[in-house]
């Protein structure tokens, strides 16, 4: 069943292609994977298959399908018309028809994923395919998004629907927690009782409810019309809006008999019966005629389910499978009327009968079917209903059946109105239409037939539905599928339902109009208003626009939240420190002259100065502390920072602007001043609450016998902690992106990130001079040292694992290196030193290092597990290779590719952009 | 652990200097603003670490060794402090180049919704209607 699953989701791919090569042909072709689905269900008459795979084993998600009766019959139903529709619409389209290929993927997608949903075992799975089924929806009712009550209407379908699947997925976490599975085959077994039950089915057919298009949330229906008209013969009559009805008549023999369950269905179904029936006799337009009918047809399944008696649910099954089939033949036949007409308008169609009598006779067997003639299959099942209810044992019943005997009247007036009103003669009117091409009208009339043939074959096919309706409890006389049962009282019904139907039509004039007591849909748009307008007022109560206002309320957050536990229930310390060394005090003097000095000064290269004075400053402290990395690395990217920022500041005004009025300067003061206390209280109490031993405690010891190296804080970044690192590179590379997208404007600009050679005129040689204007001698020194740098960075690079030093030093280094290079000769020497792509450098480094940990895990251990190599080789002496030195490499080119990415962009093509503008 | 009071007043200042140039409009200042506030977390992180020799295996015993962990933890916050810094200096440039100044102005599109809501209306939906053949 998953293959069968998959083989629509592989068509649906394929399918734009198919139709950009075949034209409307192509969806014949896609029609086979339905059509596949269709063989296989048939030869499986009778079975029960399931297949089970795993997935999310930890939440109770597996890939559970199981095919038992019911699922059969609608498998049958889902992938039997979502063929034939197909090939219908091949004629129904124009050729050329504009998204053709999106309307065959949506469309073999959506047979897909209806297939899954009636197969599903698992209750997850289930929600996934619904959830499916509603996002393609979506799409075919919105296939000419140009219109903008389409869009309106599929937005309508999707926010109703989605909101009931969310209110069934919590029914089903509460049904699925009391039943310690969520395999559905498991809870039949052995139903939970308790008192949360209740509230899970109320919220599961809140889900069936919406989805199904029963009152209160039948508005969303008639509005889906908008939708091409196969879409609505196979999504809104017989495949997706029976997922609800389909979901009743699962659940119904296992959760009929909890409180809430019949009441809710036979209360909510009938009223949509009689509330769509009226509606339906009231229209004009045969499509919109059609879908109040699919309404009211889907209340009545919704009662007849509900009633959860065994000879109920045979009734259900048996009028769900004559609904699909009659109600998609006359929607296929309202689009033939619509495509060869122009219209839908039962005033405007007069004389069709005579002019197109295979099509009359086509729509004339389907109405027979729909209002219930023997010996159609509608017949055949509504007779099955009055009997469950006429038979029934249970209060209610009676009411129940007064509705649905009044329902079918109305069935039956609007199924005459119907025919009469898209084929009879009408004075003064005449249509006229084109022929009909057979290969079109086929496909409606294979529907027809298929209604009175099953209708005919009833007994046969009852005694497969009855292994369903066995499944509820036992309870008076089993009744049986047949056409003819002898003079019985749901016979007489009928009778009366065909006169009192008849002679509702004659004086249809003399109707009294009906409204609905309130409409859904204004509700709908009311709570839609509703929402668009809190929305409104709570983004202009929170976003106000000012990012100095966005701060300030963060900080004033930290203030007082952090604050308050530090004058509350913080844990002060006892005793401290005054200093460990007393020349970080000295140091830290510097520190805070430096930075209170930046904030106070008006020149931006004065500014700057000053904080790197006091990144320096922190780097002496590092040292001091004993981590000689750190205060290597602190000293790199100090200098990197200030070299990056006054390749920038060289552009912007020499002075910051005119600061703004001095109460809000007072106001940013204090602010800092309380975030600056704050954050000197907590480290304070933070600090002093530390009792246990550190887990580092043990890293020297790991450094050594797992990571293969002395320097343990390196061992911690390419081994202990690599994850870290891993993501770290990432935000480099992601961050040196984000520079080079913002300073190259355009994306072929993006080619100057490789480097731009220098001007023409010859290459200059080795130590030749560089374009005037640039100092000879500062380029000629930083050539002939560039390499040892580099040469350095490397031996930082590896001695790294057992010294300070490691990839991010080493890269800074390099990066450095080439920083020289472009300050002494400009775009031409930095091209000349690193003639490759900084994206290419970024790249690499980033593929090294994960390919290292891949490769580590192909080797069968964890992911960044280190090897240790010990080899002797002659002449050289040992070799100790740690493998973690590869993770490093990547390290280290990312941070190259990030130094090289900064010097294209803000140096390089600032230049050029400054050259550009004059 | 005893704290260390020096440190204690290092990532105050840090954190305040931080904190008013973070609140300013220019983004240069803005910049210099997050560059001091990473030093000052950083030399909080350090603070919580233990003092002592560097942690290399053979030049400290080990129970000499400062605590390695922050150290690493650091380092990452150094480099990643300098992709951002980056990544600012290119956004001042970039709003320098469009509207002449880098500095951060109010987004025009939140004022409009607060007029919106001022009003008492409901989003303006500018929803057009290209009317298709159906």
């Amino acid at each position: 069943m998953l293959v069968l699953v998959g083989v629509h989701a592989v068509m649906a791919v394929v399918a734009p292609g198919l139709v950009r090569w075949l034209g409307r042909r192509a969806l014949y072709v896609v029609a086979l994977a339905p059509l596949a689905t269709l063989c296989w269900a048939l030869a499986r008459t009778n079975d029960t298959v399931t297949e089970s795979y795993t997935w999310v084993a930890q939440l109770g998600i597996d890939l559970d399908l199981r095919m038992a009766t019911l699922n059969w019959l609608l498998a049958v139903l889902v992938a039997g018309i979502g063929a034939i529709v197909l090939a219908y619409s091949v004629r129904y389209f124009p050729e050329g028809q504009q998204g053709l290929g999106r309307y065959a993927a949506v469309f073999v997608a959506f047979a897909g994923a209806m297939f899954g949903l009636v197969v599903a075992d698992n209750l997850f799975l289930l929600y996934v395919f619904w959830e499916l089924t509603t996002v393609f929806s979506y799409l075919l009712i919105a296939q000419d998004p140009t219109r903008r009550a389409n869009r309106w209407a599929a937005t309508q379908a999707l926010l109703v629907t989605t909101l009931g699947g969310l209110a069934m997925l919590a029914g089903f976490v509460i049904l699925g927690q009391a039943a310690g599975t969520y395999r559905w085959s498991e809870i039949e077994a052995n139903p939970p009782r308790g008192g949360h039950l209740a509230a899970a089915v109320v919220l599961i057919l809140l889900g069936a409810l919406s989805k199904s298009a029963i009152f209160p949330f039948s508005f969303w229906l008639p509005s889906a019309m908008a939708a091409p008209t196969p879409v609505s013969a196979y999504l809104h009559a017989a495949a997706m809006v029976k997922a609800g009805v389909f979901l009743v008549a699962l659940l119904g023999p296992t959760l009929g008999a909890d409180p809430p369950w019949r009441p809710l269905l036979l209360a909510t179904g009938v009223l949509t019966m009689l509330l769509a029936g009226w509606t339906a006799l009231r229209q004009h337009d045969l499509k919109l005629m059609l879908a109040y009918g699919t309404v009211s047809q889907l209340g009545l399944l919704t009662a007849v389910f509900g009633g959860s008696s065994r000879n109920a649910g045979l009734a259900g099954a048996a009028m769900l499978l004559a609904h699909a089939l009659f109600k998609s033949t006359l929607f296929l036949v309202v689009g033939i009327i619509d495509v060869t007409t122009g219209t839908r308008d039962l005033r405007e169609l007069s004389g069709l009968g005579r002019r197109q009598p295979a099509l009359a006779a086509i729509a004339i067997l389907a109405g027979a079917s729909m209002a219930g003639l023997p010996p159609f299959m509608g017949f055949v099942g509504k007779e099955a209903a009055f009997d469950a209810f006429l038979h029934g044992h249970r209060t209610g019943d009676l009411a129940v059946l007064a509705g649905l005997v009044i329902g079918s009247t109305l069935t039956v007036a609007y199924t005459l109105r119907f025919l009469w009103g898209a084929f009879a003669d009408k004075e003064g009117k005449t249509t006229t239409a084109p022929p009909i091409a057979p290969d079109w009208l086929v496909w409606p009339g294979i529907l027809a037939v298929a209604g009175l043939a099953v209708g005919a074959a009833a007994k046969p096919l009852g005694g497969s539905l009855d292994r369903y309706a066995d499944l509820f409890p036992a309870e008076g006389a089993a009744y049986h599928l047949a056409v003819w049962h002898g003079f019985t009282g749901p016979l007489g019904l009928s009778v009366l339902v065909l006169v009192a139907g008849g002679a509702l039509f004659y004086y249809r004039h003399r109707l009294p109009r009906l409204g609905l007591p309130f409409d859904g849909s204004a509700v709908y748009q009311r709570v839609m208003n509703g929402l668009d307008r809190l929305a409104v007022e709570l983004t202009g109560a929170t976003q106000r626009g000012s990012l100095p206002f966005y701060l300030g309320v963060i900080l004033l957050a930290l203030v007082a939240g952090l604050g308050g536990i530090l004058i509350g229930p913080a844990p002060w310390p006892d005793d401290a420190r005054a200093w460990d060394t007393s020349l970080q005090v000295v140091v830290a003097v510097g520190i805070v002259v430096a930075a209170v000095a930046a904030v106070r000064a008006l020149r931006r290269l004065t500014a700057m100065v000053l904080v790197g004075l006091s990144g320096y400053g922190v780097a002496v402290l590092f040292i001091l502390h004993g981590a000689p990395d750190l205060a290597l690395t602190q000293f790199l990217v100090e200098t990197a920072t200030i070299v990056m920022v006054v390749l920038v500041l060289r552009r912007l005004p020499a002075k910051f602007s005119e600061r703004t009025i001095r109460t809000s300067r007072l106001g940013r003061i204090a602010l800092g001043i309380a975030v600056g206390v704050v954050a000197a209280g907590m480290t304070f109490v933070a600090v002093g609450a530390r009792e246990a031993t550190p887990v580092s405690a043990i890293f020297p010891e790991l450094a050594v016998s797992f990571g293969g190296g002395d320097n343990v804080v390196n061992v911690v970044l390419v081994d202990i902690r690599a994850w870290d690192t891993m993501g770290e590179i990432s935000v480099l590379v992601v961050a040196a992106t984000g520079v080079a997208s913002l300073i190259f404007r355009r994306t072929e600009a993006l080619q100057r990130r490789r480097g731009v050679p220098g001007p023409a005129g010859g290459p200059p040689g080795w130590l030749g001079a560089g374009p005037s204007g640039q100092s000879i001698i500062l380029q000629v020194v930083t050539r002939l040292i560039f390499h040892a740098i580099v040469l350095f960075s490397v031996f930082l690079l590896f001695s790294g694992h057992n010294a300070p030093g490691g990839g991010f030093a080493g890269g800074l280094v390099a990066g450095l290196a080439l920083t020289v290079r472009y300050l002494a000769g400009g775009q031409a020497e930095l091209t000349a030193a690193a003639p490759i792509d900084a994206g290419m450098v970024l790249g690499a480094g980033l593929i090294v290092s994960v390919g290292t940990g891949v490769l580590a895990m192909l080797a069968g251990g964890q992911v960044l597990q280190t090897a240790i190599v010990d080899k002797h080789l002659p002449v050289l002496g040992d070799l100790h290779l740690v493998t973690s030195i590869f993770f490093d490499i990547g390290v280290y080119l990312v941070v190259v590719g990030l130094m090289l990415d900064i010097l294209r962009s803000l140096g390089a093509e600032i230049d050029r952009q400054e050259v550009a503008a004059g | 652990m005893s704290p260390n009071l020096t440190y204690v007043v290092v990532v105050g200042v840090l954190f305040a200097a931080g904190v008013i140039l973070l609140l300013e409009r220019t983004l240069t200042r803005v910049l210099m603003g997050v560059v001091l506030l990473a030093n000052g977390v950083n030399v909080l992180i350090l603070a919580g670490g233990r003092y002592g020799g560097p942690p290399i295996v053979g030049t400290t015993p080990d129970d000499e060794m400062s605590d390695p962990l922050p150290q690493a933890m650091i380092l990452t916050a150094i480099v990643i402090t300098l992709g951002l810094t980056a990544f600012l200096l290119a956004l001042a440039y970039r709003s320098w180049r469009l509207v002449g100044q880098d500095e951060v102005q109010d987004d025009i599109e939140d004022r409009r919704i607060i007029e919106l809501a001022e009003r008492d209306e409901g989003p303006e939906v500018e929803d057009v209607d290209d009317e298709g053949t159906s």
